[in-house]
């Protein structure tokens, strides 16, 4: 591990920690204006500080940069462990971004209690960035659970009517999940030790340690029968996460009592943390088990890919339309991911901050005529573009990123996910086709239904268009919506060595026909590229 | 037998003294109010502490005294400074409550301090006639402090529940204590466990007598179905009392455990094993399961700590120095948060004699966002959810659980544990979530109490502080291992 500007992860990580404790103590909750200023600055500076990650992340560095690694728990092999990959900078990138935006488009909606609001939103912020920086078990367990608390906090209070009861599913749901993957960490430290002599777990003997690119040394030593065990422990919190069928009871629920803010944190990066875990441990650590989860994931996500449009274009609740097109997309980011090859891989990560960038968008424009109206059904609506045109066109921008229409940032990641579903199988390719079909059908017929049309409804007929503030929560999206979509290949070149270090690890167990080997790979991956006329970067390089 | 013999026992002489002492000056003391006798009582149990890490500290390993009846080790050690910082806590916390009831706290000190002493016995006892004598001091002395308020219904219902199943405990531990002598022919821990390898296994009447002791020792951690006492007594006694009741013979109880369960019968394992097995689960899901439908808070309380019981002998049924390790971190981490939440309690008890609902925690962020904020720090550490001390308890737990192959019993453990947050939860929703107004009826004004609240800011700091930061408490745990010849 690289520890060179170690600090710098550290600084961005605790900065909103630091700028909450400051909140608590110094700053008066009957000020709006210092607790707005505050938030805001401590947002702004942890997005500012957070840039030079993309800047200064060598890609072909050590697989981890900007380490820390110091003692915390000696006596049982707990480590302060962080640092970074090409992977994990995105996310946190698209955190740091989401949650200045976060803050910043919370001025209007949040009226009261503000001050505990912001300290919420701040210290979800820390625990969000210390998920991705954690490279020991027991302290990315710590971030993961810390999570919960601002977040069930930020529904239960500030949420819409039924906020008590989506705040407690969201919380027991995903507590659930998580205290089952605690058992599954535990299963793969005490086999990297000293092993379970009582139920035949013989172990390597060791040193006793949670250092995740530790495990990944002896992630080929794992029996099969454990890998199970505990990939089956890791799906259970990932999956609820996610979230995958059948475990996405929850989200309709939360997406659609949290207030704006929380939505767009909880679609934009609570979402990915699932995804991530996915590609940061069950890929690489459980490599066979894996394999053999294959059919059964692809199954799920197809079902979510499908049932997850279907739902949404039922929905009369535009906020409910965009929670059950989270379930669809994040379908089609599992789907690619288990395709197990190159370019699967890559556009599921892509398709990863692509749908944090759209859905985001998705939610703070719903938000916005929320404000408004205090309304969010269909039917309310109609020929808005009228009396709305710039919120129109912002909304077409980003509905169009979202079904991926090219040049936009969807179409890059959908697409390079087709490719690799169809590497695996044609099937996965036809249903995945059809979800983007579908996601097309619902988005193109919500936006008909909202803004165009006659101007029917009297109490919209003076609905303000959107003032500074809220095109500038906007605009940055937009903007990276664009950029993804026309010049990836930053993006595809930082990706590059966690997806090639994941496809080594997962290759010891593919099986030489069936799935793509990475040795094939890489070279079938230029073809695909050309396939395709847009701007990959060539895997073989 | 020298004088030279007693230093060791030092501390132990001087906690029954400064009882006596607390007792009689109480009398006249008590003209003044509560606080003199209280500030006697707790200067007391600092000096012992003292005297603990003085002279009551074993030079090199464990060491024998007074003719082999009692030992100090790291172990107890370990146990007797957590007893002495719950009950200060606890005497603190008791200050203000006792002054607004009029009773007289001379007495009530001097019983705290008494029943210590047998804690302190309990945890060194070397041999099962002593064992005896501190399970009985200590009882005798909480029975009383239960029922201490002897006008208030509660207060004595509580204690006559407690007080005639801690008998019939007290009768089936020395019923366990006679067949094991009679099997192995000594009453002394070492000797009966080198005896235990001469000893036929299928001696029946040995196995009814460890099952009979480990029946009792249930009792006292009140683990399910020993626990029928539990809710009645910690909603009766007087909150301090509670608070001190609910955590400090409940350590002892767990130092014998680990005495006696992973000492002297640990070659037995396979005849008790099971029973505690049994016993851990039924506590876990019991405890978990009756929670959910209190609206007591002191009740609530009482079925979660029933629910911690079954979380600490997780760490017995590993029968493994790792389980020791962990029932001794996850009592002091269950101590912090335990005698917190109970504070808080002791605060809002304005309305009448232990009857906290629920609901008076309506609103609660709003008027006292310190007092919430605390209520919630030690919530989400019974719920086990970092960065709180509560979580390293548990993850210690369930490591030494699998780590002896326990899958089953993690597995129901785990789900308890999320589903314990559904209850410590309700009351969160009260604090933070509930808009004034909502429910008719005046809100509950908490009640000013500088000690009480000074004991509830430093629980709360240290919980979250040993979440952060665990490295020394559980390396100090660690030294307990000594008793077991480990370290």
């Amino acid at each position: 591990m690289d520890t060179q500007y170690g600090w710098l992860l550290n600084l961005i990580c605790y900065l909103p920690l630091a700028g909450a404790l400051l909140m608590i103590f110094f700053v008066d909750k009957e000020s709006s204006r210092a607790v707005k200023l505050t938030a805001t600055v401590v947002a702004a500076a942890d997005f500012v500080l957070s840039l030079p990650l993309w800047f200064l992340y060598r890609t072909d560095g050590a697989e981890f940069q900007f380490a820390t690694e110091a003692q915390w728990i000696p006596s049982v092999g707990v480590q302060y462990l962080f640092g970074v990959d090409g992977f994990s900078i995105l996310l946190i990138l698209l955190t740091t971004l989401l949650g200045f935006i976060s803050v910043y488009s919370s001025f209007t909606a949040i009226t009261h209690r503000e001050k505990e609001y912001y300290i919420f939103l701040l210290l979800l912020q820390t625990g969000m960035i210390g998920v991705f920086c954690a490279l020991d078990f027991v302290l990315f367990y710590v971030f993961w659970e810390v999570m919960l608390v601002p977040m069930y906090f930020l529904i239960g209070v500030w949420g819409g009517p039924r906020k008590l009861y989506a705040a407690i599913k969201f919380f027991l749901y995903t507590l659930v999940g998580s205290v089952l993957m605690l058992v599954g960490i535990l299963a793969l430290y005490f086999f990297n030790a000293g092993g379970v002599a009582a139920i035949g777990l013989t172990g390597l003997g060791n040193e006793a340690t949670f250092s995740i690119p530790h495990l990944y040394t002896i992630a080929s030593q794992i029996p099969p029968e454990l890998q199970l065990w505990v990939f089956l422990a890791f799906f259970v919190g990932f999956a609820i996460k996610v979230p995958m069928f059948p475990f996405h009871t929850w989200l309709p629920d939360a997406h659609v009592e949290a207030p704006t803010a929380g939505s767009v944190i909880l679609a934009g990066v609570l979402l990915k943390m699932g995804t991530y875990g996915f590609v940061r441990f069950s890929l690489p650590l459980l490599p066979d088990a894996t394999v053999r989860a294959v059919p059964w994931i692809g199954a799920l996500s197809i079902i979510a890919i499908v049932y997850g449009a279907l739902v949404a274009m039922a929905q009369k609740d535009m906020k409910k339309l965009v929670a059950y097109s989270s379930v669809s997309h994040m379908g089609f980011v599992m789907l690619g991911m288990f395709a197990l090859n190159d370019p699967g891989l890559r556009g599921a990560i892509l398709q990863m901050l692509n749908h944090g960038v759209s859905t985001g968008a998705l939610f703070l424009l719903v938000g916005i005529v929320y404000e408004r109206r205090h309304n969010r059904l269909i039917a309310e609506y109609g020929g808005i573009a009228k009396v709305m045109p710039l919120y129109a066109t912002f909304f077409l921008i980003i509905t169009m990123s979202s079904i991926g229409l090219p040049t936009l940032n969807g179409f890059i990641g959908e697409f390079t996910i087709l490719i690799g579903a169809f590497h695996h199988s044609w099937v996965w390719a036809l249903f995945a086709a059809s979800g983007i079909v579908l996601g097309a059908g619902y988005m193109l017929w919500l936006y008909q239904r909202v803004f165009f049309g006659e101007l029917a409804n009297e109490k919209n007929k003076d609905l303000a268009d959107l003032n500074r503030r809220e095109q500038w929560t906007l605009i940055p999206l937009i903007v990276l919506a664009f950029w993804v979509g026309l010049y990836p290949k930053p993006f595809f070149d930082r990706m590059r060595p966690t997806v090639d270090n994941v496809m080594k690890r997962v290759a010891v167990a593919l099986p030489e026909a069936g799935i793509a080997a990475p040795g094939e790979a890489s070279s079938d991956a230029p073809d695909v590229a050309d396939h395709g006329d847009e701007a990959h970067p060539e895997p073989g390089e | 037998m020298s004088l030279a013999d007693f230093v060791p026992f030092t501390p132990e002489i001087f906690l029954a003294l400064a009882g006596f002492v607390v007792l009689i000056a109480g009398i006249p003391l008590g003209r003044r109010g509560a606080r003199p006798a209280i500030v006697g009582a707790v200067a007391a149990l600092a000096l012992t502490a003292v005297l603990v890490l003085a002279l009551g500290r074993p030079a090199a390993g464990p060491q024998q005294i007074l003719g082999d009846m009692l030992v100090i080790d790291g172990l107890a050690v370990f146990f007797k400074l957590l007893v002495l910082a719950v009950s200060a806590a606890a005497l603190l916390l008791s200050a203000g409550f006792i002054e607004r009831s009029g009773y007289s706290s001379g007495e009530f000190s001097a019983l705290v301090l008494f029943a210590d002493l047998g804690m302190f016995v309990m945890a060194s006892s070397a041999n099962l006639a002593t064992l005896y004598v501190g399970v009985e001091l200590m009882a005798l002395s909480v029975y009383i402090l239960v029922g201490y308020f002897k006008l208030e219904l509660k207060s004595n219902e509580g204690a006559v529940k407690y007080f005639v199943i801690g008998a019939a405990s007290s009768a089936v531990l020395l019923y366990g204590i006679s067949l094991v002598y009679g099997t192995t022919g000594s009453l002394d821990l070492e000797t009966i466990r080198s005896s235990l390898a001469e000893v036929p296994h299928d001696n029946i009447l040995l196995l009814v007598g460890i099952v009979l002791i480990a029946f009792a020792i249930l009792f006292k951690v009140a683990a399910v179905p020993f626990h029928v006492w539990t809710p009645d007594a910690y909603e009766g006694a007087p909150t301090p009392v509670t608070a001190f009741i609910s955590v400090a013979p409940k350590a002892a109880a767990f130092a014998l455990f680990i005495r006696l369960f992973a000492g002297t019968f640990a070659g037995e394992v396979d005849s008790w094993g099971l029973v505690l097995w049994l016993a851990c689960a039924a506590t876990l899901v019991y405890g978990t399961l009756a929670a959910m439908t209190q609206d007591n808070v002191k009740r609530l309380l009482a079925y979660s700590s029933i629910s911690h019981a079954g979380y600490t002998l997780m760490g017995v049924v590993a029968a493994s120095d790792a389980g020791t390790w962990a029932v001794m971190v996850h009592m002091a981490v269950y101590a912090l948060m335990n005698l917190g939440g109970f504070g808080v309690v002791i605060l809002l008890e304005s309305k009448g004699y232990a009857d906290v609902r629920v609901d008076d925690f309506a609103g609660l962020a709003r008027r006292h966002p310190g007092i919430a904020a605390a209520m919630l720090i030690f919530l989400l550490s019974l719920g086990g959810i970092p960065p709180t001390a509560g979580f390293m308890g548990k993850l210690y737990l369930w490591s030494a659980l699998l780590g002896s192959g326990f899958v089953g019993l993690t597995v129901i453990s785990v789900a308890t544990s999320a589903a314990s947050l559904y209850y410590y939860l309700r009351i969160v929703v009260q604090m933070y979530l509930r808009e004034d107004g909502a429910d008719a009826g005046a809100p509950v004004e908490p009640l000013r109490d500088r000690w009480a609240e000074a004991v509830i800011a430093g629980c709360a700091l240290l919980t979250l502080a040993v979440g952060v930061w665990p490295a020394p408490l559980v390396s100090w745990a660690k030294t307990g291992l000594d008793a077991l010849g480990l370290v």
